[in-house]
């Protein structure tokens, strides 16, 4: 298990480093330049900005640039906001919680959804419980998160006014009071991005447990003469859960995408929004550190889901 | 194999299927299946009738789509605005087919984008032996592991100015858009293709070809890409889907098409702070995409089950 | 007379397909007595397992419907309640399954898996469960029971899984044990052990086996009485003795002409076609011996020399090489035009591989192949696919071997059309012709492979390797996935078609009595070498290597009057072929016993074994 573990961040590293020349060649690729401006000002003469390019390293061959950038990203340097006046190291910590509190919740959420409606669908296939939630997965997922947020919105807030509809992380109150609020402006968007998530994950468990269901094994276990309820809960789901966690993983940058649109919809301060509003701010050191830590976010969940599935499936570790 | 005899108690008598008169082809046998799945019918007509929509049903409903009329601001729908009008009092309808028509293109142009790419890198990685694979394999798990819609913000925030200059504003957008998606949707189509490529080609029909004397090029268009085909046409249905709510969603932030360009997604990133006073502005685009994607996406589940001789239905 | 513990009466299960009700089983009727052992025989498709599976109600619930009565003990079984009927499942019948490699969980523990049902049925605490559970591993002769209590399936071989599976229906004493095909999956020493094992416990435990199989051989072997099934019907019962010598039915006597049998070559010089008996009337015609196909006069159409085959086995951070698979080690034989050459061996023998090897479909590492003097290893690319006109392969799954997206004419025309050999209308009347030879319609030509039975299928797969007109046919366990009565007519038209086209076959089999059948010579592979090649003849009557004796000694014969005494079991596995990175295959000398007849020296490996299978 350990050398499993082991080669699991071993493989991590080379990802990040990939990540990270992707980043950077779109970055240098990009036609702008932040001196851009300049050239095109009068008033600043040809020399001055030759030594300003030099010193900010821009005249360097492309790999220099690179590997400065690297280091400067990981020694924590990481540029500072020309938005919001602040170091973006700084800035992306104070944001982070957020999105990984709202991430957070709306998985164990999907998951918590997901895992019994799938497999008590599967365990009745063709029945009416299990075409109604079929239906209901495909009507799921097929709903974008920015329309189900904007539903939301329209039928919890404007008609029913039961939840706000702006996230605010100041809220005025303490104690109690202060955890019901959070949780109550939380609601709204940790269901609709949760619900996005477990409709699809409702499809992955129905169809592995039913990939399972038909195995000789489980035919074993039942003529143990075991009751259908040890059946599915011993015998199916663990095996069943080995390619949920497959899935699972590849679905996390989807995630984290449906992450942004909800942050920016409920405005919330997380990460997503924070990209959107440096997009619109033309703030260039914060878009790149913040897709830089969506990529981390992947690769640790990606990281997670492996020894999700060492821990499942006892053939990996020994192979 | 106390299973498999559960899964198709009917897969059995020796010898009588060949008596039968008719001969059933692969392709009507699909077609057979695919009738069977009712929602898929269903969405194929509700598919037909969108698409049918956006393309004749501007020279039908023949408003323009930038008529700015203050006198008929926000209103909800009546027989002169169907679906009701926005804040410049533009006709929603109109612009709801225009916009679908790009909509619906920038899903099948990035669908052929990446699926062409997926199945060129899949093949290749599964019809080599050597050292290809595993490189072409770690790109594309590097590339699975890339936080898409953050990429394609990024993407479309530093090359929009310059593409806009080569293709014209809208043009550029689409280029770009459609270039952006399909180039960070490949991935799963290149899995499917090389797992379908590897096992495959251990099949015995292709080595029997290869001990016929066939080339490798022979093996792979004859024997193995018809074979591998089933997913892929899945796999790209499903593509079309998730590229139309890809293009809305980077609408819906604002930074996809321009306003002047109302995609679905535009026109709900447009509606969403009237949504108190004017909700039909929000929920006519956003019905449209949903429905385009559920339809969409129960083809393509009807495809699954029609493509898939595992299955019995 | 002793009341029955299970009687069987009327039975139909059906299944529902496509919304409607098709029955699968038909007034199906027997008993089985305490301690008897009843086996029902059956082709594919007869409803034998489907029998089984609804003895123990576990076909699926929504859409099967199972009628007529199961009595165990004088108790309905088909109208208690589920609660009451998972209490017989596991404690008074238990069932084992085809596939060992499939039936137990691979993420439990074996130990956990077999300790369940005793917790379960029997009560136990989990320590005392786990004693038992290692007894009833010790019981079933598993080495070193105790350190595998907590090991999981994929550290075991299949024979070793099977035995598992015994130990976990053994569990609670069962009166009943429900074994479907049990052995169908192991390879012939394996199922010789289990076997004898499955006899032996149920001797001590007293129980009464229902055993379901194909394999005549088996039938006989093991069984008091036999049921045949055909087609959901159930065709003759009786002791099993009778069924044999004296069958009543036309398909029961088509069944049995149908088996070969070992031993029963003895004094024929050539190969023999099977009788072909009517399965209506029952009347069967006499075989003859082949005409004397071998041109023995001219040179060896194939010539192998050395031929040796490894795959790399690599793992670790950096992909080393840890050890390497001797799939095929230093191998030579000749094969005449006319003549078949039987490979035989068990899985991970080699035999495959060689056979692989020789049409270069795997590259070899070491060796020559010559056909007609031409060495394949040599040759380029282009020059390869030239001279594999002259080769072919059959395989042994017909269905895997026929591009399911292909109708049968394109399939059989393509050899014709990628060798440049015929124009498309030429090719078309070729086709009309091929399907002819191998006994099926020109009309078929337009049909897909999924319209097709198995036998039709190899059928297909023999008139796509004619197609090219080669002189050597490999045929890869050809025949050893069709129903035995299929199995005779393939084997028959091959035999045929070598007769008439003087085609030498490479006949790779693990079946000894299918080999004995249709061979001029016979060559025994174990991990990877010969370890004794020569006549039929020879081989059969006068195997000199312990492996030979032991292998022909496990086949089981399909003559209840020459039921095996009972042997001690062994424990045994088949040993692998993977050998460390550095290893280096010894040298091997062969002795000539007669001429054309050598064999392997071996060393004291096979000399420490149990005298009783070297004897045997």
């Amino acid at each position: 298990m350990a050398t499993y573990l082991i080669r699991r961040l071993l493989i991590a590293i080379p990802s990040l480093l990939g990540i990270s020349v992707i980043l950077f060649t779109i970055l240098a690729l990009a036609p702008g330049d932040p001196f851009s401006e300049m050239a095109t000002n009068p008033n600043v003469p040809p020399e001055v900005r030759e030594a300003l390019r030099a010193s900010f390293g821009l005249n360097d061959p492309i790999m220099v640039r690179y590997l400065r950038w690297l280091s400067n990203m990981a020694q924590g340097d990481w540029g500072f906001s020309f938005a919001s006046r602040i170091n973006v190291d700084d800035l992306i910590l104070q944001r982070v919680p957020t999105t990984l509190f709202v991430v957070g919740s709306s998985q164990i959420l999907a998951l918590c959804i997901a895992l019994p409606v799938g497999i008590y669908a599967a365990t009745r296939p063709y029945s009416i419980f299990d075409q109604i939630a079929n239906t209901l997965a495909f009507v799921g997922f097929s709903l974008p998160t920015f329309f189900t947020g904007l539903l939301f919105i329209l039928i919890f807030s404007v008609t029913l006014d039961w939840f706000p509809f702006v996230y605010r992380s100041d809220v005025a109150a303490t104690g109690w009071r202060w955890y019901w609020e959070m949780f109550r402006q939380a609601i709204m968007p940790i269901m609709v991005l949760g619900l996005f998530q477990a409709a699809s994950y409702t499809r992955y468990v129905r169809s592995a447990v039913l990939d399972v269901i038909r195995l000789d094994y489980v035919t074993t276990a039942r003529a143990k003469g075991l009751s259908e309820r040890k059946v599915t809960l011993r015998h199916i789901t663990r095996n069943a859960l080995i390619p949920v966690v497959t899935l699972v993983a590849l679905q996390m940058p989807a995630v984290f995408g449906g992450a942004i649109v909800t942050e920016q919809i409920f405005r919330i301060p997380g990460i997503g929004s924070l990209l959107i509003d440096a997009i619109l701010a033309n703030d260039t050191p914060v878009i790149m550190a913040v897709t830089f830590v969506f990529s981390c976010l992947v690769v640790m969940f990606n990281l997670i889901a492996d020894l999700l599935y060492g821990w499942l499936d006892p053939r990996i570790s020994f192979g | 194999m106390a299973g498999s005899t559960l899964a198709s108690p009917s897969a059995n008598p020796a010898g009588g299927a060949a008596a039968a008169a008719a001969s059933v082809s692969p392709a009507r046998e699909t077609w057979r299946r695919f009738r069977r799945h009712k929602l898929a019918m269903a969405s194929t007509v509700v598919l037909g009738l969108l698409v049918l929509g956006v393309i004749i049903g501007p020279w039908i409903w023949r408003v323009a789509i930038n008529d700015i009329d203050f006198a008929a601001q926000l209103q909800g729908p009546s027989w002169a605005h169907p679906f009701g009008t926005d804040d410049l009092g533009q006709d929603i309808l109109a612009r709801m087919m225009y916009g679908g028509r790009i909509s619906l293109a920038v899903g099948l142009a990035a669908m052929i984008v990446a699926t062409t790419v997926g199945v060129i890198i899949g093949a290749l990685a599964g019809m080599s032996r050597k050292i290809v694979d595993p490189v072409l394999m770690w790109v594309t798990d590097l590339f699975l592991s890339l936080p898409q819609l953050p990429l394609l913000l990024l993407v479309i925030y530093l090359f929009r100015e310059q593409l806009k200059a080569v293709f014209g504003v809208e043009g550029g957008v689409f280029v770009l858009i459609v270039v952006v998606i399909g180039g960070l949707r490949w991935m799963p189509v290149a899995r499917l293709v090389r797992a379908q490529f590897l096992s495959l080609r251990e099949k015995e029909f292709v080595e029997a070809a290869r001990a016929h004397g066939a080339t490798k090029m022979r093996q792979m268009f004859n024997h193995i890409l018809p074979n591998a085909l089933g997913p892929v046409i899945v796999a790209a249905t499903i593509e079309v889907s998730s590229a139309i709510i890809a293009e809305s969603t980077l609408s819906f932030l604002g930074l996809g098409f321009p306003p002047d360009i109302p995609t679905w997604g535009r026109l709900l990133f447009d509606a969403k702070d009237q949504l108190d006073t004017a909700p039909h502005w929000a929920l006519f685009p956003g019905a449209a995409i949903f429905l385009t994607v559920l339809s969409i996406n129960f083809i393509g589940d009807g495809l699954r089950d029609a493509l898939d001789p595992r299955r019995v239905i | 007379m002793t009341s029955p513990i299970l009687t069987v009466s009327n039975l139909t299960t059906s299944f529902r397909v496509e919304g409607q009700w098709k029955s699968v089983v038909r007034n199906i009727s027997f008993d089985i007595k305490p301690k008897e052992t009843l086996a029902v025989v059956g082709e594919s498709g007869s409803g034998k397992s489907v029998t089984a599976l609804s003895i123990m109600r576990l076909t699926p619930p929504q859409s099967s419907k199972i009628e007529g009565s199961i009595k165990l003990n004088g108790k309905e079984l088909l109208t208690l309640p589920d609660a009451d009927m998972r209490h017989i499942r596991g404690n008074e019948i238990a069932m084992i399954f085809q596939e060992p490699m499939t039936s137990l969980n691979p993420v439990l523990t074996i130990g956990f898996q077999i300790a369940e049902a005793l917790i379960l049925h029997r009560g136990l605490s989990r320590s005392e469960a786990e004693a038992e559970t290692i007894r009833l591993l010790e019981k079933v002769r598993i080495p070193a029971a105790k350190s595998r209590f907590h090991e999981y399936p994929h550290r075991f071989s299949g024979g070793m899984r099977q035995r598992v599976m015994i130990a976990m229906a053994l569990a609670c004493k069962p009166k009943l044990l429900i074994a479907d095909e049990p052995t169908t999956a192991l390879d012939v020493t394996i199922q010789a052990q289990t076997l004898e094992l499955i006899k032996t416990l149920q001797e001590e435990e007293g129980m009464s086996v229902l055993f379901i199989t194909h394999d005549m051989g088996v039938v006989a072997e093991i069984a008091d009485r036999t049921v045949v099934m055909y087609n959901g019907d159930e065709v003759e019962t009786g002791a099993t003795e009778d069924i044999f010598r004296s069958p009543k039915k036309p398909y029961t006597k088509a069944l049995i002409s149908a088996v070969p049998r070992l031993g029963s070559m003895i004094g024929k010089e050539r190969p023999m076609r099977f009788p072909v008996v009517d399965r209506n009337t029952g009347e069967s015609d006499v075989p003859v011996e082949v005409p004397d196909t071998v041109k023995a006069a001219e040179r060896p159409v194939l010539e192998v020399a050395g031929l040796t085959t490894r795959f790399e086995i690599r793992g670790g951070l950096l992909s080393a090489v840890k050890g390497r698979v001797h799939a095929v080690e230093n191998v030579s034989f000749s094969l005449m035009a006319g003549e078949t050459l039987a490979l035989v061996g068990e899985s991970g023998c080699g035999k495959s591989t060689t056979g692989r090897s020789v049409m270069r479909l795997i590259e070899p590492l070491a060796g020559s192949v010559l056909l007609d003097g031409v060495d394949v290893l040599k040759l380029s690319q282009h020059d390869l696919r030239e001279q594999r006109k002259r080769m072919q392969m059959i395989f042994q799954d017909p269905f895997a071997s026929l591009n399911p997206r292909m109708n049968v004419g394109t399939a059989v025309a393509e050899p014709l059309l990628i060798n440049n050999l015929a124009s498309r209308s030429e090719a078309r009347d070729k086709v009309a012709d091929l399907l002819k030879r191998v006994g099926l319609q020109p009309e078929m030509a337009n049909r897909f492979p999924h319209e097709f039975s198995g036998g039709q299928r190899q059928r297909i797969c023999i008139a796509r390797a004619l197609a090219v007109e080669p002189r050597l046919i490999v045929a890869d366990e050809a025949v050893s996935a069709l129903d035995v009565s299929v199995k005779a007519q393939v084997v028959n038209l091959m035999l045929d078609l070598q007769a008439r086209m003087g085609l030498g076959y490479l006949f790779i089999s693990h079946d000894m009595a299918v080999v004995e059948r249709v061979s001029h010579r016979v060559a025994v592979m174990y991990l990877g070498e010969i370890v004794e090649i020569g006549p039929r003849e020879s081989i059969f009557q006068n195997p000199q290597h312990p492996y030979t004796k032991r292998l022909l000694a496990a086949v089981p014969i399909a003559d209840p009057a020459r039921r095996l005494q009972k042997r001690p079991v062994s424990n045994d596995e088949i040993k692998s072929p993977v050998r460390p990175a550095d290893y280096v295959p010894p040298v091997r000398q062969y002795r000539e016993v007669s001429p054309g007849h050598a064999v392997m020296i071996w060393g004291e490996e096979w000399e420490r074994k149990d005298p009783a299978a070297i004897a045997a």
